[in-house]
């Protein structure tokens, strides 16, 4: 088994390994932590139903982010539309046979690959050239763009520049999943994009990517407008009761 | 007092958004509380000496009891869609002001000590140590902000500033730098039951100087009840109802209305206070104890109904805190829902017919409405979403013929602040006071240009104090700030019922 394969092996297992417990332990957290009090921002919906549809929208149409900034919304909606499509496409690695809709999906995916890099320099572009964002930007702000267009510009060029075989890339990432390594594709490419992945998956769950799974907790967002029909109560508010300070 | 020499914001055609001028409000600040404000509410009286690991065991605890603050920590991503969005940075330009960099102060700490990134490579991050820089900076920028929640309208993850700067100044408390206006008001609700320290028997003369002087203006006996045991309706207003102008004229407005719907009430001594100053600190042990205050007195004087009167964050607490901090409220009638607002139980009556209006009495005015910050984006009025814009628009409308709205960016969910919200209504903050007015004060400007509008409404005891004290800064008269029920009040007809 060359060298490289079984590095590349190891850092996606890894990599994986702290994505999904990473991600699981910031969830688990956000679910077990209570919101003592009722914070929806008004107007909010007064069913379950209706906040389901809200955040639906907040994740789905970035609705707020509609009403903010026009040009920051055409230029997130790009990216994370374009990342969708090319994390679908990106799904005929790792099934066989290759579900339909994901063949559907392929010619779609790689105009994904160019939208999310011009959304990408979109929102590179406004960090830079606009002076209230860059005082609010960090270091690792710029770093997580540079890294995401790295992953994105690689692909583009191994569609377009350097063909990698993905035939036996394929079957590489189908050795991964059914732990029956085979060799991965030598091409440098490749492996620059695999580790720009690997590096994302690790960064994840300890940086600002936590936006994805924090849209779904946030109470401003995620609560019902129900505090005058049902009394809601932490646990930690509720020991406070009984303490002989109630009427 | 020294006088605060600045320079007030000029009002241009439309609003714009100021270049970056760092630090010109880094002196802004609060007096501090005296040790005995502090102790009277459980605080240490000044700074501790192990402050730095205090603070971070603080936010620890408050890590863990309020999800807001975990996920409204992690989540941003700077995308600075709030950045040109608070009133404060509008108005001054100072960009410890966008409501993203004020989240910033308390997130480059939490980062250092609650986040592996901070851990490792705090300069890649934004993860800093505490000193005493930063609480500096902490003591001045989170008493920048009035806590109005504009900026988590427009923040894609629902991010409300106004929770970040609630635990930064619970954190403040806790190390023993407390704000004096705020925790000062919070001893004397404890003491006395009300923000101004009024003691019944003056509270019992004043409420009689307003029914003679009803009598003597209309000719008809209002009654302005105390501590009626039994009657059907207790009123919480904010205690500025009973003194301030144009306040008062809104409470007047509501004893006419009382009385003209046959609707028994009364005040308490006990409890003479809507406002809940602990709301501000963040503190909700405070917060639960002024609202039990007045759960005590709803049982003591044995009413069926509770109805709050004017009064913006007052009202976020009844409506969203009230039932979590001090109910179940089983013991009052279940077919009126608890509390109420005294915009609902009007815009009831005038729906029903049950009082009747006469518009033409406030012909003179030509009228309209500041939706408050804290009953705009923080509670709802009546059964449907965003009935807290709709109901007070219909009661301004029942009671006036000319009524205009302002810019649509500036009401309803994206209303902009008075300027004075959030335990920031204090004389030594009058520079802030007058920059955060800005975007409200172009927007009035607008519509007295395009409508010759001359009297502004508002439903909240903040707002109407802050603009008495603001709008002569730019030019407009102090008396265009109106109550709601002072509109209500001029047009009621009063004995045409029986």
């Amino acid at each position: 088994m060359p060298i490289m394969t079984v590095i590349y092996a190891l850092l996606l297992y890894g990599a994986s390994a702290v994505f999904v417990l990473g991600v699981s332990y910031r969830v688990f957290a956000y679910a077990r932590t209570p919101a003592p009090l009722k914070i929806p921002t008004m107007p909010a919906p007064v069913t379950r139903t209706g906040v389901v549809f809200r955040v639906a929208r907040e994740v789905t149409l970035f609705e707020s982010l509609f009403k903010s900034s026009k040009w920051t919304w055409i230029f997130a909606v790009m990216f994370h539309l374009g990342l969708l499509l090319e994390v679908l496409r990106h799904l005929r690695y790792f099934i066989q046979p290759v579900w339909f809709w994901v063949v559907l999906v392929q010619p779609f995916g790689i105009y994904g690959g160019m939208v999310m890099v011009a959304g990408l320099l979109g929102l590179l572009g406004r960090r830079l050239l606009i002076a209230r964002v860059r005082y609010i930007s960090q270091p690792s702000d710029y770093l997580m763009l540079l890294l995401l267009l790295g992953i994105g510009l690689s692909g583009l060029a191994i569609t377009f520049l350097d063909h990698t075989d993905i035939v036996s890339f394929k079957a590489f990432v189908l050795g991964l999943l059914y732990f029956d390594w085979q060799p991965l594709p030598d091409s440098p490419l490749l492996l620059a994009h695999l580790s720009m992945v690997v590096a994302l998956l690790i960064v994840f769950p300890f940086s600002k990517l936590l936006h994805a799974p924090g849209v779904f907790f946030s109470p401003t967002r995620n609560q019902v407008d129900d505090a005058r029909e049902r009394r809601h109560l932490a646990p930690w508010a509720a020991q406070l009761e009984g303490a002989g300070d109630e009427v | 007092m020294a006088k605060v020499e600045f320079k007030v914001p000029t009002v241009g055609e439309y609003l714009t958004t100021p270049d970056l001028q760092p630090g010109v409000m880094a002196k802004s600040a609060p007096f501090k509380a005296a040790p005995r404000h502090q102790q009277a509410l459980g605080f240490p009286g000044e700074l501790v000496e192990d402050w730095e690991q205090r603070a971070v065991a603080k936010l620890a605890e408050l890590l863990k009891k309020y999800r807001s603050l975990r996920v409204h920590l992690d989540a941003c991503v700077k995308c600075g869609s709030c950045a040109d969005k608070c009133h404060y940075f509008l108005g001054t330009g100072d960009p410890k002001n966008m409501p993203v960099a004020r989240q910033d102060l308390l997130r480059s700490i939490y980062r250092r000590h609650f986040t592996l990134a901070g851990k490792l490579f705090p300069r890649l991050v934004g993860a800093r140590d505490l000193d005493p820089s930063v609480l500096e900076e902490w003591y001045s920028y989170f008493h920048q902000c009035s806590q109005c929640r504009r900026c988590s309208v427009f923040c894609p993850y629902g991010i409300d500033t106004a929770e970040i700067s609630m635990a930064a100044r619970e954190i403040l408390d806790e190390i023993g730098v407390g704000q004096k206006y705020c925790n000062e008001i919070l001893g004397k609700v404890h003491t006395l039951g009300n923000n101004l320290g009024l003691p019944p028997p003056a509270l019992a003369n004043t409420l009689e100087g307003l029914e003679e002087d009803v009598k003597e203006d209309t000719g008809v006996e209002v009654r302005f009840p105390l501590d009626v045991q039994g009657a059907e309706v207790l009123l919480i207003p904010p205690s500025a109802d009973f003194f301030a102008e144009p306040h008062i004229d809104g409470l007047i407005g509501y004893a006419k209305v009382f009385h003209q719907a046959g609707v028994s009430w009364t005040l308490s001594s006990y409890a003479s206070e809507a406002a809940n100053f602990a709301l501000f600190i963040g503190n909700y042990e405070q917060m639960r104890k002024v609202a039990l205050r007045i759960r005590k007195a709803a049982i003591d004087l044995k009413v069926k109904r509770i109805i709050v009167g004017e009064c913006g964050h007052a009202w976020r607490v009844a409506y969203s805190f009230w039932n979590t901090l001090a109910g179940p409220f089983d013991f009052l009638d279940p077919r009126y829902p608890v509390p109420q607002h005294i915009i609902e139980f009007t815009h009831d009556l005038i729906e029903r017919g049950a009082i009747k209006l006469d518009k033409e009495a406030n012909d003179q005015m030509r009228v309209t409405f500041h939706d408050s910050c804290n009953v705009a984006r923080a509670t709802r009025m009546g059964a449907r979403p965003g009935g807290q814009f709709v109901l007070p628009r219909e009661v301004i409308k029942a009671s006036c013929n000319h009524f205009f709205d302002m810019a649509p960016e500036t009401i309803g969910e994206k209303t902009f602040c008075c300027g004075g919200g959030g335990g920031l209504l204090t004389d030594e903050l009058l520079e802030l006071r007058v920059k955060g007015a800005l975007p409200r004060m172009q927007a009035l400007r607008e519509v007295q240009k395009e409508h010759g509008v001359t009297h502004m409404a508002a439903i909240c005891a903040i707002c109407k104090s802050q603009f008495s004290k603001v709008l002569p800064y730019y030019e407009f008269p102090m008396e265009t700030i109106v109550s709601v029920h002072q509109l209500v009040s001029n047009a009621i007809q009063l004995g045409t019922n029986s």
